[in-house]
């Protein structure tokens, strides 16, 4: 126990700068180059967005409690979830994991100093808040009634304030560019010596994978909601049939990135599932190569697949087809990671933590998100489930259910990380339990409704629909109620929260290596590259309250 | 009245009616083999999440951290089999399931020759049912036991026709046609929805079908447009009103909605966008349905889509007589009341100050033998 204190001890000496108070007042944060802090202000910035929608989600739901006008007009609940799809799709979930977490614990998990670009980086939060603010300012000129999806000819003829959340949105994806942009070169040439592809961790792989795909997609985005304000602006007849545009070419130009954009959505988040499953049950991850290329398959076919949102539209039986076809392969390395991760717990030895709760929580609703999928990738079955509740029900549970639990996953995992500070374990179960209960009675209940008939987007609806309407939104508070728990749980342990270990959980990954929080530089020396799964030379120490090397096998020391 | 529709959903979900958990009454000949489809797939995601929630929990349970079992096992990292069989397997089933619902979808999606065919048109916000003889009608009418194909379009924005009970959904576009078909074995009524997003009252733009038998459905058709004939005009005015959906916007009462409030609008002093003013009268109102953009009243939006093709002009005739019966505005010629008129059939000119407008008291004689309107392309 002696040597395991002492390694503690020099471990503790370092960490009295860091990357928090090696300067103060608010320029050194505007300004700042570090990718720590820029993933802080990220973070804010994000959870402040996700109130906001959070609060029209909130809106949205008590509206539709009963049948009829419940608290407003249906021109107010049409911008209501226009704002809660928008806030929630661009500004929450896209940059999410990636902007934060990926941005905090990417150069350290590879053992860099920062990310290749570290001005880039600046300029991406930037572009995030300056597009954001874009976004809302649509809501002070009387908001947006199209839906986050700004389907033609509706979007181009609506006199609501289209064209400054269009412009917000396609900030916002200069934005997710260049992260990506800066991810790709980072992972290229920032490894340090030893770091090869193989002997990264998996969530490396997932933001490789995603950064990809931001890349490649998002200036389609762009373009078409270029042409889009063209079109309102200028009177171009490009989507407008009364000008001589096509109103389909629309959706296809809008999905062929905002399906590959799920994935952007969904990839960093097994790969956050990825780490903590491997952690949390102290054992090797479990089918390494499977999970990584995975990543990789679901960023190609991701692109494959955006005809599967028009099977509807009157799209030629033979593209129907094909990209039903093609959305059923993404179901295959879905199912790979999900069994991956299952036998990775087999005979592990498994703490139900707040971070593993979250992460049960994401394979449960993963489970139901992926499978209903298959529902809606199968042609006879989506004709009668597409833009109903069904598909609210199976988006809610893949973006929220398991994008946005994976996201809070991250965040009471890394949280001792990133603030230096332990929250309350029994609180965190507790909010994570409310959470997942919450969850599946706001959204479960969806399903049925969707494929009884009830169309989405409706302000009013039938007497029949009403008990599923009202179960879901009694589900909608205590889900709400679930986040404010865990935002006191994590604001209470900034004040009086235990000092966090350096390892608090036992990951053998590079930035369970560093102090915490992270002095300015990560590490003095990149620590040696061994394999980031193997947990074995990490022991409990009861004095330090986490996990330190054991006896003879320091850090620095090659297995 | 809350809690009635809340007992009666309720009712529906306990008892399920004709449906079953999932699913609603099955009323085409296609949705039995969509809802086998489905509650396969249902079946099949079943037995997999029922495995790994089943896996989760035991893991959690067994391999639980505990005092004597601080530490995993040591097994293999890996095992290419044991990836190729969950690999595969899955696979195997998806490609079934792809098949078997492709097969079924060009059932669904494939009219058959000789089918029937009745005009769909999307407007905001309402559906437009043109039959075979002409007639228009704001519900989807159709003989059982025969193949149906709507050919469809819309007026502005992108719609979407769906029948739940029929398990047929197809988007209505402008500038283009598409189509889809059913076929109806049982007499009965279903709901009808619009499922894409078009706007404000994207909700209320609902509609019913009704499936008859042959022999009514043809009776009905050919009644159909006689019988507004033999209405008074101000009711059949009124009926008007309902059949182009116009009260959707249009309250016949003084609020405001998406379009003025048609309470005394006739005779009534408007402001215009462009400033000027205007009297509501017979010109303004056969204007304001044909060419609805020309002249927009002050506060309100540019959203109603034309009627030009679609609305006769003996009903424009009947909807300004039902306005000028609902307007304090206009001054009912007494000398005129309680004598017989004999317009009632005739296009008579929009312009010409309708006489029949105070005789609402009075039934016309069934003078209108259809010889317009009916059966004319």
């Amino acid at each position: 126990m002696s040597e395991h204190h002492e390694a503690a001890m020099s471990t503790t000496e370092t960490t009295t700068k860091n990357y928090l108070n090696n300067k103060l007042g608010i320029m050194s944060w505007l300004f700042t180059l570090d990718h720590k802090r820029i993933a802080v202000m990220y973070m804010i910035a994000i959870l402040v967005a996700f109130l906001l929608g959070g609060i029209f989600a909130i809106l949205v739901r008590t509206e539709l409690v009963a049948p009829g006008q419940t608290i407003t007009d249906a021109d107010t609940y049409n911008r209501w979830f226009t704002l809660h799809g928008a806030i929630m799709t661009f500004m929450v979930i896209i940059p999410g994991i990636p902007a934060v977490f990926g941005n905090f614990i990417l150069p350290i998990m590879l053992g860099a100093k920062d990310v290749a670009f570290p001005k880039l980086n600046l300029a991406s939060f930037y572009l995030y808040v300056g597009g954001a603010l874009f976004a809302l300012l649509s809501i002070g000129l009387g908001g947006v009634d199209t839906g986050w999806t700004f389907y033609t000819p509706y979007s181009t003829s609506t006199s609501s304030a289209v064209i400054p959340i269009v412009l917000g949105a396609f900030i916002l994806g200069f934005s997710s560019i260049f992260t990506g942009v800066n991810f790709v070169a980072t992972i290229h040439y920032l490894r340090p010596p030893g770091m090869t592809w193989f002997k990264m961790p998996l969530f490396l792989w997932a933001l490789y994978a995603t950064s990809i795909i931001q890349v490649l997609a998002t200036p389609v985005l762009g373009i078409t909601l270029l042409l889009l304000i063209i079109e309102r602006a200028a009177g171009v007849g490009i989507f407008d049939p009364g000008l001589g545009g096509d109103p389909v070419l629309f959706q296809h130009f809008f999905w062929f990135y905002s399906h590959p954009a799920v994935y952007i959505m969904i990839l960093p988040a097994m790969g956050v599932v990825s780490e903590i499953v491997s952690t949390f049950s102290r054992k090797h991850i479990f089918g390494y190569k499977f999970i990584a290329f995975s990543s990789i398959a679901i960023a190609v076919l991701g692109f494959l697949v955006w005809g599967h949102h028009m099977f509807t539209s009157g799209q030629s039986n033979l593209g129907n087809m094909i990209f039903s076809a093609l959305t059923f392969t993404v179901s295959i390395p879905s199912a790979i990671k999900v069994f991956n991760w299952l036998a990775t717990m087999y005979r592990g030895s498994i703490s139900l933590k707040t971070p593993m709760l979250f992460t049960q929580s994401f394979i449960f609703l993963f489970g139901i998100g992926g499978l209903t999928g298959l529902f809606l990738a199968t042609l006879a079955t989506d004709i009668h489930l597409h833009d109903t509740y069904f598909v609210v029900a199976h988006f809610h549970y893949v973006m929220m259910g398991s994008a946005m639990i994976a996201f809070f996953a991250a965040l009471f995992y890394w949280w001792p990380k990133i603030s230096g500070r332990m929250y309350n374990e029994t609180w965190g179960i507790i909010a994570a339990i409310m959470n997942f209960i919450g969850f599946n009675a706001t959204f479960l209940v969806q399903f049925i409704m969707g494929s009884k008939g009830m169309p989405r987007r409706y302000f009013d609806y039938l007497p029949e629909f009403h008990i599923y309407h009202l179960i879901s939104t009694l589900g909608s508070y205590l889900l709400a109620v679930s986040f404010v728990v865990m935002a006191v749980v994590l604001i209470h342990s900034l004040f009086r929260g235990r000092k966090a270990p350096d390892n608090p959980w036992g990951g053998a990954t590079f930035e369970w290596q560093c102090a915490s929080p992270p002095p300015t530089e990560n590490f003095a020396s990149p620590p040696p590259v061994r394999d980031p799964y193997d947990m074995t030379w990490l022991v409990y120490s009861k004095s330090v309250g986490g996990f330190i090397p054991r006896a003879g096998r320091e850090v620095g020391d090659t297995p | 009245m809350h809690g009635e529709s809340l007992q009666h959903s309720l009712a529906v979900l306990l008892f399920q009616g004709d449906g079953s958990f999932w699913m609603p009454p099955k009323g085409s000949t296609t949705a039995a083999e969509v809802d086998w489809l489905f509650y396969f797939i249902f079946w099949v995601s079943m037995f997999f999440f029922t495995l790994i929630v089943t896996l989760m929990v035991v893991f959690l349970v067994r391999y639980r951290r505990r005092p004597g079992r601080e530490e995993a096992d040591e097994l293999p990292h890996h095992n290419l089999a044991l990836e190729l069989v969950w690999s595969i397997i899955p696979l195997g089933l998806v490609v079934v399931i792809f098949w078997v619902g492709f097969q079924a979808y060009l059932n669904m999606s494939t009219a058959p020759p000789n089918a029937y065919e009745i005009r769909v048109t999307g407007m905001k916000w309402q559906w437009l049912f043109t039959y075979p003889n002409g007639w228009a009608d704001s519900e989807l009418h159709a003989p059982k036991g025969v193949p149906i194909k709507l050919t469809m379009t819309s007026e502005d924005v992108i719609h979407s026709l769906y029948i739940p009970d029929f398990r047929l959904k197809k988007d209505v576009v402008p500038g283009r046609y598409t189509s889809a078909w059913f076929q109806a074995d049982e007499v009965g009524e279903h709901n009808l929805f619009c499922a894409e997003y078009c706007g404000k009252e994207h909700s209320s733009m609902l509609s019913r079908v009704i499936i008859q038998e042959p022999e009514d459905y043809l009776a009905w058709l050919e009644n159909a447009a006689a019988f507004y004939d033999e209405l008074p005009p101000v009711e059949a005015g009124a009926e008007m009103l309902k059949k182009y959906g116009c009260v959707q916007c249009h309250h016949v009462d003084s609020t405001a909605s998406t379009g003025p409030p048609l309470n005394d609008l006739f005779g009534r002093e408007e402001q215009l966008a462009g400033s000027q003013t205007i009297t509501v009268d017979e010109n303004y109102v056969r204007q304001s349905i044909l060419e609805p953009d020309a002249e927009i009243v002050r506060g309100y939006q540019n959203v109603m889509p034309t009627f030009q093709g679609k609305i006769k002009d003996k009903e424009i005739d009947w909807i300004i007589a039902y306005l000028k019966d609902i307007s304090s505005h206009y001054e009912q010629p007494e000398l005129l009341l309680g004598t017989p008129e004999a317009e009632a059939g005739e296009a008579a000119e929009a312009t010409e100050p309708a006489v029949e407008a105070g005789v609402d008291e009075v039934p016309p004689e069934t003078s209108a033998d259809g010889g317009e309107g009916v059966g004319d392309e």
